[in-house]
């Protein structure tokens, strides 16, 4: 497959969403008003572990304005299925709870809900409820260390799990995965040269500008409840309602409309979503919940937070042998999905682009006393965290550049296919290409010598390379996304699918596929999805899997819908269906100008004068296509960073940041770029500045911007691109680009600074790098903050 | 709970409207006059979602009481394209560079950066970055926002005062440039 440019595929295409939200008209989830709808606050837990020995909500009710408070005896024992479509019913999952009952497990649990006239008085409401704690120990990695929360058997998170251990790999959770590997130990003990280094990252967190929420109404009459809600995957959120009540998912109806970015967070529908939907249904009224500011820091879902050794052995010329490492996750105490853990990801792509030889992971993740994991862009991006980190750390210690390390180890063109150390097949990724691009342009080796010549005048520049390759997985409701195509009988073409855009310009993209494919002007392309009513059922938005899943489904259904017109269209011209053309919505004999006819004519046959048409054309214009993605897709990427450290304040300022990428076909390069930029500053922020923090007792420090700090325009470079383009070989030439950006920038930053600071001899393996840990470094060990 | 009457003067249009004292400017918008494109996303006073302009200022309308706008002319975004729904230069901006993608930051920004191009016609980059600095976006990763300063710098200069861009037809959804 060659790649494509066309009238709409590969141009950037100004977006059809912007019209509406650059002048105030977007309708966002808090946009929605129904009338007689009353607003939700929650009490929250104070303490991070406690028994809740009083819950007296008498003064609460007694609140001008306050219709009702919910606690856990109201709701929780309602409550019948809970699991997620993604997931499946199967999966282990910790306890859930829709309020705190008679304990509380984190700071911010919610343990009730005040139901009033407006949020004003709803949080007047919350301040009048009286309820006192008995305080337990809490379990937290920031005061016992991983190993002794894993190892306490007298405090547990969740005394009905028995043990703070969530799941541990290789084990009896992790079918297929080998309990040890003689040969790689063969080998670390015979290799040249064997390095081991742990990296970790920190807490840091989605951070969508538009926090969660919901709008929801039971109507007795119909059997209908009603939602609009700021979802990534509106099926996900219509599954989980039914399921959590007990009817039917035709009962359920969930619209979102424009979406206020996710990241993850809002994959699937949060505890306290499904606490207001549950009571909505119980009390047969319309309710809201908006989360403010603060309780989507505090409990929206954290990101992150982990770390990861790896031991890697390379013979005499750099060549890498094999592999071993061993993650560790703390996943808080309510973790959005499935057990938490994302170790099986970060175990299957740890390998990345390069060969990796005999390979053995193993991983364990703590449940804490703190907010639980939720899906960040990239959830399993430790892989390329720790890789890219260890590429440096490793050519370091056996005195070769990094560059150099990379492009001995990098898998090759020859090579392809090519199946990694944890049994991957690359069958269409360039990362030697990527590598290459990304060293020609930032001029790596000119860098060198101006690194050196900077040094001589006290300036600290550093240069940082990473490499990986992006997976999108295509199993489970994830591989098999639909999208319904029809012609009405004014000629306009109507498609629905079952994504979820939340800034991802699917509206402007998914277009774009269909009006090329099936060869009509792009205005003519009236597109719907976020309405559960009137969508084929789909996964959502999530996963990287737009363009390449839906964009594939989007470019399978015009195929078929364009053949149809044209079967139609040579019945009525008389010519042969494989002499017939369509653009723009004219259908032409080719090589005769004069016999042509349009789109609505075509559909006026198809509806109304079908008689015309032979027994074996149904009449009408519609078709769907659900397609049936490979198990994997992958794209991959290179990115180098510029950097300079300021020696006095520990500030780091990115000088320049580049990214060289093969996404396959770009449907839109602009807004394969704007996706690329905002996961870059993403990982900016997550290195520089972000960091969710608790104390020794499990209470967060963090819990506004003016604490948690994300990046400005200020702080962030103009990024520069390179395009490299290979098809892959699904309909459309598409591959995943959605997470990358978030997913491969904290090494390539991280190993900057770490070039920056050699004359040090400064160990750079944690986050973030912050002015002080930055002064801490150049100091030396002994001041470090870091040393135990 | 004490109300009071409040006279302003919003988009243009004479308001009145009773207001509880506690009641932010914002939630008055929103709630009140269901102009929804002011938008929430702090409510401390960091991201400037909120951002409107009071008598030709860009304030942050969570931080302040909707009673203190009293006797003011306030302008949110949907004031800011022109009576026939012709876009700003700024606005125009911001869909010629890719200047958005969830979109729910864009009217902070957007008001703030009339406001700032009025105070700076040709600003430098580095203005720019400073400019905007107030308000944050977790999507795009300013590069987009900060080709639309510079894009709307030039539109603003190459047009007469209080012009809207040209080409701005919000249809035209074909190819770019
Ligand atoms: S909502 Fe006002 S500054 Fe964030
Ligand atoms: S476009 Fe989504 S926050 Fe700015």
């Amino acid at each position: 497959m060659t790649a494509v440019a066309g009238r709409y595929v590969g141009q950037s295409v100004k977006r059809r969403e912007d019209a509406r939200l650059v002048t105030g008209h977007g309708r966002f989830v808090e946009d929605v008003a129904w009338p007689g709808t009353l607003h939700v606050a929650f009490l929250r837990s104070p303490i991070a572990r406690g028994r809740i020995v009083n819950l007296d909500v008498s003064a609460a009710l007694a609140v001008p304005g306050v219709h009702s408070v919910l606690t856990a005896a109201d709701l929780n024992e309602h409550a019948r299925e809970w699991w997620q479509n993604m997931i499946g019913k199967d999966a282990p999952m910790p306890p859930k709870r829709l309020l705190a009952e008679h304990d509380v497990r984190f700071v911010g649990e919610a343990i009730a809900m005040v139901l009033a006239t407006s949020r004003y008085v709803a949080e007047d409401g919350v301040e009048l409820i009286d309820v006192d704690f008995e305080a337990e120990t809490p379990v937290l990695v920031e005061r016992a260390g991983f190993e002794g929360v894993a190892a306490d058997d007298a405090n547990l998170v969740h005394p009905e799990w028995g043990s703070n251990v969530a799941q541990a790999l290789p084990g009896p959770m992790g079918p297929g995965m080998p309990l040890d590997n003689p040969a790689l130990e063969a080998v670390l003990a015979s290799a040249a040269h064997v390095v081991t280094e742990t990296f970790t990252q920190h807490r840091y967190l989605c951070v969508p500008m538009e926090s969660q929420g919901i709008n929801v109404r039971w109507d007795r009459h119909r059997e209908r409840l009603e939602i609009v809600s700021a979802t990534q995957s509106p099926h996900e959120v219509r599954s989980c309602a039914a399921r959590l009540i007990g009817i039917n998912d035709s009962q359920v109806h969930v619209v979102a409309d424009d979406v206020g970015g996710g990241f993850g967070q809002k994959m699937f529908p949060a505890t306290e979503e499904l606490a207001v939907i549950m009571a909505a249904y119980r009390l047969g009224a319309a309710l809201r919940w908006i989360e403010d500011r603060n309780e989507n820091l505090i409990a929206g879902g954290h990101a992150r937070n982990e770390d990861l050794t790896m031991t890697v052995a390379t013979d005499e010329s750099g060549k890498i042998l094999g592999v071993r490492a061993h993650h560790r996750e703390d996943i808080g105490a309510f973790p959005a999905y499935a057990v938490g853990s994302s170790a099986s990801s970060v175990g299957m792509y740890l390998p990345g682009p390069y060969g990796f030889g005999e390979y053995f992971f193993s991983s364990e993740a703590v449940f804490t006393n703190t907010c639980g994991r939720v899906a960040y862009r990239g959830p399993w991006m430790m892989e390329s965290v720790a890789r890219e980190q260890m590429m440096d750390v490793t050519a370091l210690a056996i005195g070769m550049d990094p560059l150099e390390f990379r492009r001995r180890n990098v898998v090759t063109p020859d090579q392809l296919p090519f199946t990694t150390s944890t049994g991957l097949v690359y069958e269409t990724v360039t990362p030697q290409a990527t590598l290459e691009q990304a060293a020609e342009m930032v001029g790596y080796d000119a860098f060198r010598a101006e690194q050196a010549e900077a040094r001589t005048h006290g300036r600290l520049l550093g240069i940082g390379l990473s490499s990986y390759i992006e997976p999108s997985v295509g199993f489970g409701i994830m591989g098999a996304e639909q999208v319904d195509l029809r012609i009405d009988y004014d000629g306009s073409v109507v498609a629905t699918t079952g994504s979820g855009s939340h800034g991802q310009s699917v509206e402007t993209t998914l277009s774009q596929v269909i009006a090329e494919t099936l060869g009509v002007d792009i205005d003519k392309v009236v597109f719907t999805q976020g309405d559960t009513a009137v969508a084929p059922f789909g996964s959502g938005t999530g996963g990287s899997r737009t363009a390449a899943v839906y964009g594939g489904a989007a470019r399978e259904a015009s195929v078929l819908l364009r053949n149809k017109v044209l079967a139609i269209a040579a019945e009525v011209l008389e010519a042969s269906s494989d002499d017939l053309d369509m653009d723009l919505g004219v259908v032409a004999v080719r090589g005769n100008p004069g016999a042509t006819i349009s789109l609505a004519d075509v559909a006026a046959v198809a509806y109304a004068g079908y008689t015309i048409l032979p027994e074996s054309i149904e009449p009408g214009l519609d078709v769907s296509f659900r397609i049936r993605a490979p198990m994997f897709m992958f794209s991959n990427a290179t990115h180098a960073a510029v950097v300079e450290v300021d020696p006095v304040t520990g500030a780091v300022k990115v000088l320049r940041y580049l990214v060289s990428e093969d996404c396959g076909n770009m449907i839109n390069p602009m807004v394969v770029e704007g996706q690329i930029a905002g996961g870059v500053v993403q990982g900016i922020g997550g290195v520089f500045y972000e960091n969710f923090v608790y104390d020794a007792d499990g209470n967060p420090l963090t819990t506004t911007f003016l604490d948690y700090l994300l990046p400005t325009a200020a702080e962030v470079p103009t990024i520069e691109y390179g395009h490299i383009v290979t098809p892959s070989p699904t309909p459309g030439g598409f591959k995943p680009i959605g997470e990358g950006g978030a997913i491969n920038s904290p090494a390539a930053l991280i190993n900057a600074v770490r070039d920056a600071l050699t004359p040090f001899g400064a160990r750079v393996v944690s986050q973030p790098l912050g002015p002080q840990q930055i002064v801490d470094l150049i100091k030396g060990p002994a001041s470090s903050a870091e040393s135990i | 709970m004490s109300e009071h009457i409040l006279h302003l003067t919003v988009n243009g249009e004479a308001q009145h409207v009773l207001v509880e004292g506690r009641k932010t400017l914002a939630d008055m918008l929103r709630d009140d006059l269901r102009l929804t494109g002011t938008h929430l996303g702090c409510e401390h006073g960091v991201c400037g979602a909120c951002t409107v302009l009071v008598d030709g200022a860009a304030v942050r309308s969570c931080l302040m009481f909707a009673v203190q706008a009293h006797g003011s002319q306030v302008t949110t975004i949907e004031g800011i394209a022109d009576a026939d729904g012709g876009l700003s230069a700024v606005q125009s901006a911001f869909r010629e560079c890719h200047g958005l993608q969830c979109g729910f930051c864009t009217p902070g920004f957007i008001v703030s950066i009339e406001s700032f191009l009025d105070a700076h016609p040709d600003p430098s980059d580095e203005d720019i970055r400073e400019g905007i600095s107030g308000n944050l976006c977790r999507c795009t990763g300013y590069q987009g926002i900060i080709k639309a300063v510079r894009l709307a710098a030039e539109t603003r200069a190459a047009t007469p005062q209080d012009m809207s861009a040209p080409d701005d037809a919000v249809s035209d959804a074909r190819v770019g440039a």
